[in-house]
């Protein structure tokens, strides 16, 4: 186990220096599907620019990274390449981990005798899992997303570290000490974190008082470090700017600079008199999901964070190749489910068309000035569509995994012929 | 006081600046409120003692000013519209009053200045210092606006020329008719408010107006290419008198490079000579002077002609000692990089410039990408001041001083990046692209010529507008060429189309999950096919058994 992955690493540093050194690092920094205005390097070095300049980076339109972002850069700016290429090692050191550790929850789950007998094949056998951990690092690593990402020094690799701790801590069981973690991220997970190692291992039962008590407990941790991470932020720069510049921003999207999201497209063409309306909307879709979610996903709390994950990616104000990267990694841990996906040729075929469509159109918007902005606007939602095909996907076999589980794998109507299972 | 300086430029062209001063002896420091107007016209008047005002400067310019090729103006004035105002220390709400001011403005200007608002106003620090007396240097009173895109026209000229106490009936002002005027490369009409000394002990203050006009006349647009210009071929009217309620009317013609009448010849003769020292230059003028009723001749009107005498011969131009340039590099509709160049002709010595840069804030300006370079090696300014913008909220602001080393070229850059507007803030021709204002370049030039720091000796207006302090320099204000600038586009016929389409894309992903969320496997029991329904139905209605 340990000589591939230390291959699969070389290997990966190798790529990600070679891309370092070469002209195309500069190319792919400014390229909008890689960087969003919320975590492109240029703004980084901008605001740590405005800094010496001895004006807030707050204070214009132009940085938009919580003020730990600056206080890590200030004294790592010289070591960029290295800061990001260590994360990304975190990141997939992290990933090996939390598969391990489910798989170990999961191997209990095995010898418990209640499968069915002709469920046996459903099962996975040790030996598959094994590889599972590897596969997974080598999907993070050499996803050419992921590189990237990497090359283009976006902070999004930097929050991918840090969700990708979370997850760890929280299959860990120490859910609490992550909160002071993930509460630099300015972004979306803040929310479903809460939900989720809530529901994690505790028995939901309400009449229970250990139960509130826990909850209570919980709820103050989460409160305190939230309080204690704003404070520090508020002492790094002495003004409260940083409140609406961050997650203002995030909220009001002011800020249209295509992206591979729904949003720009969107609000660049709203109607004034709609666009509150509109904006609360397509915020509120991100979290919706949370709660029906961990209702029904409450037995599986590792499917929950990567539905989570992947809602989130998907519908968040200002998307990055890097956050799908990061629920893209985690599908060699569902290899199991290949046999009971519908769509897998469909998605794959448009990610990989659309991926290599991204490019050209916006060249052609941008540069050769032969298409416009309709263009793009096309191969977003289309590549939108394939990840929401893509996400459903996994749900619906998951959830069918879960059925033949319960109810054995070959399913017979009352006649004796084979029967058809249909969502009802 | 009224003048009138013709100066004949080196490319054939002739520049023609009117002046106009008009002196008010009244306080509005101590509040009062004023009702004897006497010349001053009444609607600035109001306006001041309204607004508090302390000064008021405002131009419209058609045209682009071409220093290397017609030397230094006398008062520069960028294309477009151009506002700047210093408020007295006893107003409360700047920004409030300054908009109410610019709106008052453009109506009694006709002109649009009401697009002057929070998006384009900045509040410089260092450059615009106050041009009269008084030494409130608080930058919070100071607001400086442009309006690169504004047109100068007819509707311009005529609220104008009403504010002069003679309108346009009598004296020079009689010349400014607007055909004539508006055919030329260059038209700049501005008026300037500042407070002024009454005498030498500056014991008590009054108000000075100057209403200036600048004019460029083409040779080969308005001169039908002969190089022979009258007043007649100017301005198709010859003066008849003076305005009366003028204590002095004057006609100045540049003639330095012609002392003994070689190059031209100047007719109606004139006995009056009269140096200047102005733009460090001592220059020499013939003087007519339209309060002498000798000057009008037997036909009692007034029409001089300067007639060249041979078509080659030119003779080098003073080069100016400052001069800027401004472009925009790059390709594409994503980034680009700002260029401006500042040039030193001066052979041996250097002096710093002030840089004053006003960028939309749709241009996001890249302040770590800033490098200035003179001779190839860089330069780093001594003062940078730089506001950064806030979306739909302010333009960015930047200040520098720069050392521009003798004979040289200084380069300053800085990229930017271009922003994707919401559809409706798109003007209705989208595609022309979008107006930055020029670059203010401020200076103290060295002179070569001692210049006059005597201010309250009589003195021709043109050389007087801008207070010389010492002897060895004078002060020179360059606005470089504004900047096109197109920005990307979205489709402006498919809001509804947009809209349509995103929302199915987030019900694609609601109904999907809600149906994996809400539903339960079941196994299904298959209906049978429609033949066999069909079959079915006909055999209960035969009373038979279905299949």
């Amino acid at each position: 186990m340990a000589a591939p992955l230390t291959l699969l690493l070389v290997v990966a540093v190798t790529i990600r220096a070679a891309l370092f050194r070469s002209s195309l690092a500069d190319l792919i920094a400014e390229r909008v599907e890689v960087v969003s205005p919320l975590n492109a390097w240029k703004r980084v070095v901008e605001g740590l620019a405005l800094l010496d300049l001895g004006i807030s980076p707050y204070s214009g339109d132009v940085f938009h990274e919580t003020p730990l972002i600056i206080y890590l850069f200030h004294f790592l700016v010289d070591y960029a390449e290295i800061t990001f290429m260590v994360s990304r090692k975190f990141v997939s050191s992290v990933l090996l981990e939390s598969p391990r550790l489910c798989f170990r929850k999961q191997k209990y789950a095995l010898e418990a005798d209640r499968y069915p007998l002709d469920c046996l094949e459903l099962i996975r056998s040790p030996k598959e899992m094994y590889y599972i951990p590897l596969k997974v690092a080598m999907f993070y690593l050499l996803n050419p997303f992921t590189i990237l990402s990497c090359v283009a020094k976006s902070t999004c690799g930097l929050n991918n570290a840090v969700i990708a701790l979370f997850i760890l801590c929280t299959i860990k069981g120490s859910a609490l000490l992550t909160h002071t973690l993930s509460l630099c991220l300015h972004h979306y997970p803040a929310s479903f974190l809460f939900f989720l190692s809530f529901r994690l291992y505790i028995p939901v039962n309400i009449r229970r008082p250990s139960f509130w008590w826990y909850t209570l407990q919980y709820a103050f941790m989460y409160l305190g470090s939230l309080f204690v991470i704003i404070c520090l932020s508020f002492f790094l720069l002495g003004t409260w700017d940083f409140l609406p510049s961050v997650y203002g921003f995030i909220l009001s999207v002011p800020d249209l600079t295509p992206n591979i999201g729904l949003f720009w497209y969107f609000f660049a063409e709203m109607f004034e008199h709609f666009r509150l309306f509109f904006l609360c909307v397509f915020q509120i879709n991100v979290f919706f999901y949370t709660i029906p979610l961990s209702i029904k996903l409450k037995e599986h709390p590792v499917f929950l964070i990567f539905m989570q994950l992947a809602v989130i990616s998907i519908f968040k104000s200002y998307p990055t190749v890097g956050d799908i990267a990061l629920y893209l990694a985690f599908l060699p841990v569902w290899s199991h489910l290949y046999r009971f996906l519908r769509n897998v040729f469909l998605v794959s075929c448009v990610l990989l068309a659309c991926s290599a469509l991204f490019p050209v159109l916006w060249h052609l918007w941008i540069y050769a000035g032969s298409a416009n902005s309709n263009f793009y606007y096309a191969i977003t939602l289309l590549f939108n569509v394939a990840q929401i095909l893509l996400v459903s996907d996994y749900f619906y076999a998951y959830l069918r995994r879960e059925y033949h589980l319960t109810h054995g794998l070959y399913l017979k109507r009352k006649d004796g012929s084979e029967a058809t299972l249909v969502l009802k | 006081d009224e003048e009138l300086v013709i100066r004949p430029l080196h490319s054939g062209d002739i520049y023609a600046s009117f002046q106009f001063r008009t002196v008010w002896d009244t306080d509005f420091m101590g509040g009062k409120k004023v009702s004897h107007y006497r010349l001053f016209p009444k609607s600035l008047g109001q306006v001041i003692s309204k607004f508090s005002v302390r000064e008021l400067h405002i131009s419209f310019t058609q045209g682009y000013w071409r220093t290397m090729q017609w030397g230094q103006p006398f008062l520069p004035s960028p294309p477009g519209a151009e506002l700047w105002v210093w408020f007295q220390d006893t107003v409360t709400d700047v920004d409030g009053t300054w908009k109410e001011l610019t709106n008052v403005l453009s109506g009694i200007f006709c002109a649009s200045l009401n697009f002057i608002d929070s998006t384009n106003t900045v509040q410089p620090s260092a450059s615009f210092k106050p041009l009269g007396i008084g030494n409130v240097t608080d930058h919070r009173f100071l607001r400086y606006a442009t309006l690169p895109r504004e047109i100068v026209c007819t509707e311009n000229l005529t609220p104008w020329k009403k504010l002069l106490p003679c309108g346009s009936k009598a004296g020079l002002a009689v010349l400014m008719k607007s055909e004539k005027l508006f055919h030329s490369s260059f038209h700049s009409q501005a008026v300037h408010i500042r407070p002024v000394c009454q005498d030498w002990q500056c014991k008590s203050t009054s108000w000075e107006l100057r209403q200036t006009l600048n004019v460029v006349f083409d040779l080969h647009s308005s001169g039908q290419g002969k190089r022979e210009w009258s007043l007649f071929k100017m301005f198709s009217r010859t003066l008849t008198e003076a305005c009366p309620l003028a204590s002095s009317s004057k006609i100045y013609i540049d003639v330095t490079d012609n002392p003994q009448g070689e190059q031209f010849e100047l007719s109606p003769a004139t006995p009056l000579l009269s140096q200047a020292v102005v733009l460090g230059d001592r220059r020499t003028y013939s003087v007519y002077d339209l309060t002498q009723q000798a000057t009008f001749g037997s036909m009692r009107s007034l029409n001089m002609l300067l007639r060249w005498k041979s078509s080659d011969g030119e003779c080098d131009m003073m080069r100016p000692l400052l001069h800027g340039e401004r472009y925009v590099a790059g390709y594409g509709l994503q980034t680009g990089e700002i260029h401006t160049l500042m040039y030193n002709h001066h052979p041996y010595r250097a002096f710093p410039v002030l840089l004053l840069d006003t960028v939309p804030w749709y241009l996001r300006l890249y302040i770590h990408t800033l490098t200035v370079t003179s001779k190839g090696k860089d330069n780093k300014p001594s003062y940078i001041h730089y506001q950064p913008s806030k979306d739909r909220v302010r333009p960015h602001l930047l200040e520098m001083l720069v050392q521009l080393p003798p004979n040289s070229v200084t380069e300053v850059t800085v990229q930017f990046e271009r922003a994707l507007l919401k559809w409706t803030e798109y003007t209705p021709d989208p595609n022309h692209g979008f107006y930055v204002g020029s670059s203010v370049v401020s200076a103290l030039v060295p002179s070569v010529v001692a210049m006059d720091t005597n201010s309250t000796q009589e003195r021709p207006l043109f050389s007087s507008f801008f207070p010389s302090k010492e002897e060895s320099s004078y002060f020179v204000r360059i606005y470089t060429e504004p900047l096109l600038v197109n920005l990307p586009t979205p489709d402006f016929s498919m809001p509804y189309n947009v809209i349509c389409l995103t929302c199915t894309v987030v019900a694609v992903g609601y109904g999907s999950l809600y149906n994996l969320l809400t539903r339960t496997f079941q196994v299904e029991e298959p209906s049978p096919g429609l033949a066999k329904r069909l079959a079915n139905i006909i055999r209960k209605m035969r009373g038979v058994p279905p299949l």
